[in-house]
């Protein structure tokens, strides 16, 4: 199921991404304003800005706030594209795209962050038909060739995506190197591999030396690696998450290895040369830098089918853009962070605040609310540990929201 | 303020000065026994013994705190060390068949950490010689030496070889005088020809120079023939055709007589007189430990004394079949007879005797004994001959050392009762008379303070070392076995026997008399010492250990016959499901029993299951103790004697933590102290005790397991931790603190733990009389008698679920919050308690800081992920400046599996330096790794040897010391550029480093150590906007400064102890 949708979802980028092209030659000839139609709980306003000085995002959407007189709401905000597809507004980026979309009119569609979260995405809009007025918008008939069948399926928004690999920075790899991303959090797959000592082939300017080098060893079936297709057996382990682990033991970069698992990346020598991804050239960028963790736009390759079908086909490119790797490191840094300080969990117990106001309990302590007050050993507060491990599920089910 | 913020790494040059003057790496001294040591020598003029060992290393002892270390340049055992007497030099016989020359020199003075050091004396080698081949014929073993002498004349080397050939090596230029070498054709010829029989001689085992007359040697043949030789004449003076095989040769000191010591178990005694060519019988020839076939003596000394009959004192010569086994080395005059009986091997001895020519007697004061394990000296003038406290070279390991933990800046109340309650342990058993090798002077500093260093021993013991200066001391043993009923009698504290009634009154023959300390058996594996911890200021101590025992003692200077109060405390809380496969819990002995002076047992707590403890904090101001095992945790109140908080820590799948004690790092610490076990056993024979520990079915687990993954060998999987890894439960760490955990204006006592699988429970404590009263807010408290409260505060599971190293809380300012009793009795600064707290959690991945009361990241170093090692040790250190006096920072000091250091300023995080220190495969020395608050640190490189290390520019202990030398102009070397060693800087640790096979230190530079990564990698993770090292300002010092400027003493000292919670440095 999910399976399905990220295919129809990466086909429905790329296509996107081709009709965009066609867009960027027709733009020019309009006029440089952008109509505005945004809606918000049942009220629209209209209003137009100059197209050639949209300002940035955050602009944005302090003027759609002042303009809907809504100052105090946390809002989402989407963007009907010509598809009839909502699409998301939160970065410049989109904010850019979706203006570049408008025929003239932009309709934007504003919720509050704290509703039930909009499934942005393909079919969307259908979902929001009435409410939104927006008839026939929807061509079922669409360009594409793939996705008739397929009609139906909802697609989350983005962030319900489970990205769980991709191959990033292709653009300043050399082409026999490929360093891949595997996303640990939220599966319950095992990374599923193995790594082991080796030697490796090294040009060094004294002839070819042999040097001890880390290989992946092994695949477990089933296991997020296997399930990729983007690490293989023998491939040389040439960086954990940035890191060259030259000179490294095995235990070492099994150690960052491990550190690293909840979002891993590694760099590999693929030990087969042949699907190896090719450079196609950094022109056609129609898009942004944005890419790799929030997954919204299609500049990497997000994979969760199995092996196969990607290793027969090269792997193409879609993007390269330069500036992308810096970015792309404080992105990590952030993820990061992220993810390590949600993660750890942090559990208060209610029986500290008995002398404090009770109506500020958070969930947890709702949970052990009835826990008497300790006194002694006998009572003494201590979590049963299915609690603990609903607790933790819970974590997870967060995390795999927010990454 | 503000300019030291957001800056990068490593690019402030203000910065890397004040770190030059922070931090330097130095390793200093070593302590304890050496490492299969091998010969032994001494310097009767200078009062210097040198010992060298398998390893290659020379070290010469004299006085406490006078030690040199010189290493040979191949790690080869030295055979023979011969002094020059008087002359600072030293000649070492290797295996590899050479022969080194070493030479005491003075070094300049250098520069360390932008200050000067006074130059010390080193010892230096200055030449080498090897004994050329037979030509034509290599590596022939007929050149290898057996034995060296070296005349008084001090420029003649006598060496005596296999082949029987004895060559003659002139000293001042190392070249072989060739006209003088005595080959065995000649000394054959004038043989009778009934003796000849067309056998040879045999290699030379003996070369005595002639007391009285120069020029005349003894060389002794294996085969039993013993020659005395004239140098000048070249001619045999007498012929004493021995016929049983020789083993050794000593003179009387008249030179009327000489001793030879056979193969057989017996010693003969040849008259020398002139003019009679040929003896035929010694004057008496006596197999003392007859008629049954006896081993070899192998070594005889005759020592004359003016009050009759000679001191003979000789090793071996046991009867075979019954006591073949044992170490023996015997002392005999007149009708006394000792047989000493050591637990190891004898290596060699040697006795300090009067040497002037002009005196008539020996008159030997002491006999300094060798041995494998340990050095025993006897002081062979008091009655009895007792054995004699020495000051240095203890053995550590007469019990294997299973734990240790620093105390620094001892106050002196503590220190003269220990001292005295050590001095009430052995008064009895060891003689007053003053160390007699007390040569060279110490001019290192008496150290400003007194330091402790607590070691705890698989025999249930803990023992007290004075650790402020160069010579590790022991000042006092404490036995936790009499608290327990063992398989022997509770009462026998493992003591000297050499005093015990039953011993002296066994009718045996041989007289036994057990000397020496090294016992490396223990009665019961469950009495080992697990966890120490150590309240300087009310003297109560927390031991803890294998069987889950917990006992807090107190220290008294009366005896006292009193029962310990027991309580048991279930850390499974009815958790259903589990059951206990390892060992039973010790029983307590529940009549009173005698305690002498000391540390006397109170409270003995047992954790059920008995599963070792594996983490403990002693709070001696709330009367507080918590400990851990690998099922949880629990908190007892010592004072009311209850419990006051157990909480189990399993998780429900894990099954291997109810297989037996110890984590797995404690099984392979064990596992290793097995090894190191069974290598001793096979060296101390005899003995064949079988040492049954519950550990083996873990590592029967552990090889199947291994067995499992033999299909690929060196496979690794790639796996994040999951919540059920086995053993997750185990507490790594323990702290108390009186921080901010429920809000931020209510400060109070907590307790915080931390588990394997990177939780961490924090506690919030109700303590009658301490904190803010919240008791009373409460109108609770008035009801029932006061008592102490737990309620559970916060738990935090860390993501990356790594083991929780380490746990302390910080105050206002960031520095960690004083110990017990500092803030109470203004021993220490106060905690900043009007700014919030934060508390620094170091797992074996990450390091990080959360604020309080509301837990949220700070900082953090994610050390694991960047550079592949994992976090052994942690403390947090205070290093003084050496440029300003006043200036100390407070770093937190990682020791990583790699077994290097990495130093980080606190809170910001961020990498100041790092070291290499201990060889990444020395498991057992990163395990035993111990750091003190001001900047050093000990971790054992053998079982017997502790290397002290130093990561401070200013707070440092080296030796420096000085000898007098009467030396000749030093001998130029017309030799082969044989030159200095590498390293002349004094610290002879580098050299011994390579001893040990520990990888060559490489200089380490202080430029940031990860100034060298690609600036993508995502290492820039430490909080910009927190304050970072830079803000520890002058004025804060100043501060210090102010409030106590009278004792700048106690200045020093306090700030080196303020405010670290307990339990983070213990071991």
């Amino acid at each position: 199921m999910i399976l399905a949708a990220v295919l129809q979802f990466v086909t429905q980028t790329e296509r996107r991404m081709s009709r965009q092209l066609q867009q960027q030659i027709s733009f020019k000839a309009l006029d440089g304003v952008v109509e505005v139609k945004s809606k918000f709980e049942a009220e629209y306003r209209r209003f137009a800005f100059k197209r050639n000085c949209p300002g940035g995002f955050q602009e944005f959407y302090t003027l759609l706030q002042t303009i809907h007189r809504i100052p105090e709401v946390d809002m989402l905000l989407g963007y009907a594209d010509d598809h009839g597809d909502l699409l998301p507004i939160n970065n410049d980026d989109n904010f850019n795209k979706a203006i570049s979309s408008a025929n003239p009119l932009l309709r934007i569609i504003i919720t509050r962050k704290e509703d039930e979260p909009v499934g942005f995405g393909t079919n969307s809009l259908q979902r929001h038909k009435k409410g939104l007025g927006l008839t026939g918008l929807r061509n079922a008939g669409s360009l594409s060739s793939h996705s008739k069948s397929k009609i139906g399926l909802m697609i989350g928004r983005p962030q319900n995506f489970r990205q769980i690999s991709s191959i990033i920075d292709v653009d300043i790899l050399p082409e026999t190197h490929r360093r891949v991303r595997l996303h640990k959090h939220g599966t319950h797959k095992p990374l599923g591999f193995y790594i082991r000592d080796g030697a490796s082939m090294r040009v060094t300017p004294y002839g070819v030396e042999k040097v001890p080098g880390v290989y992946i060893s092994r695949l477990v079936r089933g296991g997020l690696a296997e399930s990729t297709g983007l690490l293989g057996v023998n491939d040389e382990i040439l960086e954990v998450n940035g890191i060259d682990v030259t000179g490294k033991s095995l235990d070492q970069v099994t150690d960052m290895m491990v550190a690293n698992s909840h979002n891993l990346i590694v760099t590999v020598k693929p030990a087969n040369q042949r699907n190896n991804v090719m450079h196609r050239g950094s022109k056609n960028t129609g898009n942004s830098g944005s890419f790799g963790s929030n997954g919204s736009t299609g500049s990497a390759l997000s994979h969760d089918s199995t092996g196969p079908a990607s290793q027969s086909t090269p792997i193409t490119a879609s993007n390269s853009i330069v500036e992308g790797d810096s970015d792309e490191e404080n992105d990590d840094d952030d993820d990061d962070d992220d993810d390590d300080d949600d993660g750890d969990l942090i559990l208060e117990s209610d029986c500290l605040m008995f002398y404090q106001n009770h109506n500020n309990m958070n969930f947890t302590s709702e949970r052990l609310g009835n826990t008497p007050v300790v006194r002694n050993l006998q009572q003494s507060v201590s979590m049963p540990e299915y609690m603990a491990a609903n607790l933790r599920a819970h974590q997870n089910g967060h995390q795999s929201q927010t990454a | 303020m503000m300019k030291f913020r957001f800056r990068r790494q490593g690019t402030d040059p203000q910065r890397e000065k004040i770190k030059q003057e922070l931090f330097a790496f130095n390793k200093t001294v070593e302590h304890g026994f050496p490492h299969q040591p091998s010969a032994l020598a001494y310097d009767p003029e200078l009062q210097l013994m040198a010992i060298g060992t398998k390893a290659g290393a020379v070290k010469v002892y004299g006085a406490p705190g006078v030690e040199f270390t010189g290493l040979h340049q191949d790690t080869t055992a030295v055979i023979q060390i011969h002094f020059l007497p008087g002359q600072g030099r030293l000649l070492s016989l290797l295996d590899d068949n050479t022969i080194h020359l070493w030479e005491l020199t003075t070094t300049a003075p250098r520069q360390v950490g932008g200050v000067k050091r006074d130059g010390g004396v080193i010892l230096q080698e200055v030449g080498s010689y090897s004994l050329p081949g037979r030509p034509g014929i290599e590596s022939c073993s007929t050149t290898r030496v057996t034995v060296l002498l070296l005349l008084r004349s001090c420029d003649l080397l006598c060496i005596g070889t296999e082949g029987g050939g004895v060559f003659f090596l002139d000293l001042l230029n190392l070249t072989l005088n060739d006209s003088q070498t005595l080959l065995q054709d000649q000394v054959t010829q004038s043989l009778p020809e009934d003796y000849r029989c067309g056998k040879s001689l045999g290699p030379v085992e003996s070369l005595q120079e002639h007391p009285r007359q120069a020029g005349k040697m003894l060389i002794g043949y294996s085969r039993g023939l013993v020659v005395l030789w004239d140098l000048s004449s070249r001619q045999t003076d007498q012929l004493f055709l021995g016929k049983q095989q020789l083993e050794s040769l000593v003179w009387e000191s008249s030179g009327n007589l000489f001793v030879s010591s056979h193969s057989d178990g017996g010693y003969s005694v040849w008259a020398v007189a002139d003019g009679s060519s040929n003896t035929q019988q010694p004057v008496s020839s006596t197999i003392p430990y007859g008629p049954f076939p006896c081993k070899a003596i192998n070594k005889i000394l005759w020592r004359t004394t003016e009050t009759g009959s000679p001191v003979l004192l000789y090793s071996g010569g046991m009867p075979r079949a019954s006591y073949g086994d044992r170490h023996c080395l015997t002392i005999q005059q007149d009708k006394d007879h000792v047989t000493l009986d050591f637990t190891s091997r004898v290596i060699d001895f040697f006795t300090v005797h009067n040497v002037e020519q002009h005196k008539e007697f020996d008159d030997p004061s002491a006999l300094v004994v060798l041995l494998e394990e340990e050095l025993v000296v006897i002081d062979l003038q008091t009655p009895g001959w007792p054995s004699m406290p020495t000051p240095y070279l203890a053995p550590l390991h007469s019990s294997a050392i299973t734990c240790s933990c620093h105390i620094t800046s001892v106050p002196p109340k503590l220190w003269e009762r220990l001292v005295s309650a050590g001095k009430a342990q052995q008064g009895h058993e060891h003689t007053s008379r003053s160390w007699p090798i007390c040569g060279g002077k110490n001019l290192a500093p008496p150290p400003k303070q007194q330091e402790l260093l607590l070691t705890g021993h698989e025999d249930g013991t803990v023992r007290f070392w004075d650790a402020s200066g160069i010579a590790l001391t022991p000042l006092y043993k404490l036995s936790t076995a009499n608290v327990f009923h063992t398989d022997c009698d509770p009462c026998d504290e493992p003591r000297d026997p050499s005093d015990d009634p039953d011993m002296q009154q066994e009718e045996e023959w041989p007289p036994f008399k057990k000397v020496g300390c090294f016992d490396p058996y223990s009665d019961d594996p469950r009495l080992g010492i697990q966890k120490i911890s150590l309240c300087k200021y009310s003297n109560k101590l927390l031991v803890a250990g294998t069987a889950g025992q917990v006992i807090v003692l107190g220290l008294s200077d009366e005896c006292s016959d009193h029962t310990v109060d027991v309580s048991v405390v279930d850390l499974l809380q009815d958790r259903e499901g589990f059951t206990w496969k390892g060992h039973d819990r010790l029983e307590p002995r529940l009549k009173p029993a005698p305690f002498p002076p000391g540390f006397q047992p109170q409270v003995l707590v047992q954790c059920m299951p008995p599963a070792s403890v594996t983490a403990v904090a002693l709070h001696a101001e709330w009367n507080l103790i918590a400990f851990g095992t690998s099922h949880g945790f629990g908190l007892f109140d010592y004072h009311r004697r209850n419990a006051v908080l157990a909480r189990c820590t399993l998780h429900p799948n894990d099954s291997l933590a109810m297989e037996g004690p110890l984590s797995r790092v404690k099984s392979l610490k064990k596992s290793l102290r097995q090894s190191f076990r069974r290598i001793r056993k096979s060296r101390v024979s005899g003995k064949k005790r079988t040492i049954t520990t519950p550990t083996s079915k873990v590592q029967e687990a552990n090889a199947a397991l291994a067995e499992h993954e033999e299909m690929a060998p060196i496979q690794r999987r790639i796996e994040p931790r999951s919540a059920d890894d086995s053993l997750s439960g185990v507490v790594r760490c323990l702290c108390f603190a009186d921080t901010f955990l429920r809000d931020g204006t209510h400060h109070g006592p907590t307790l915080w733990a931390g588990t394997n699988s990177g939780s961490v429970y924090a506690y919030a404590l109700e303590v009658p009389g301490v904190g803010s009263g919240r008791g009373a807010e409460r109108g609770v408290a008035g009801e029932t008698a006061p008592c102490v409260e737990a309620v559970l505060g916060k738990e935090i599971q860390l993501m990356h679920r790594a083991p929780v190293v380490s746990i302390s809380v910080l105050d206002g300012r960031a520095k960690p919050l004083p110990d017990p009793y500092e803030a109470s009795q203004d021993l220490s600064i106060a905690p900043d308690m009007s700014n919030p707290h934060s508390v620094l959690i170091a797992s074996e991945e990450q390091l990080k800081v959360f604020s309080l009361p509301k837990v949220s990241a700070k900082t953090k170093f994610k050390l694991t992920a960047h550079e592949g090692c994992r976090v052994r040790k942690v403390a947090l250190v205070s290093f003084s400046s050496t440029a300003q006096e006043d200036y100390n920072e407070y770093t937190l000091v990682c020791l990583t599996n790699m077994g290097d250091m990495h130093l980080f300023n606190i809170p910001g995080l961020r990498p100041q330096v790092r070291y290499d220190c201990i060889r990444k495969e020395d498991i057992s020395g990163i395990a035993s790794c111990v750091f003190t608050r001001n900047g050093q640190g000990f971790y054992l490189i053998s079982p017997s040897e502790y290397e002290r290390f130093s990561l401070s520019a200013k707070v440092f202990t080296e030796p420096l010391c000085s000898v007098t030398l009467e030396r000749l102009s030093r001998p130029t070397l017309a030799s082969d550029g044989m030159t200095a060693p590498p390293q002349a800087n004094g610290t002879h640790k580098n050299q011994t480093g390579q001893a040990e096979g520990r990888a060559e230190e490489t200089p380490s530079s202080l430029s940031s150590p990860l100034s060298d990564t690609p600036l993508d990698s995502p290492l820039s993770c430490a909080d910009v906007t927190l304050e970072s090292t830079g803000e520890l300002t002058v004025e804060d010092v100043r501060d210090f400064l102010t409030t106590v400027d009278e004792e700048e003493n106690n200045l020093k000292n306090i700030q080196e102890e303020e405010g670290r919670p307990a339990g983070i440095l213990i071991n």
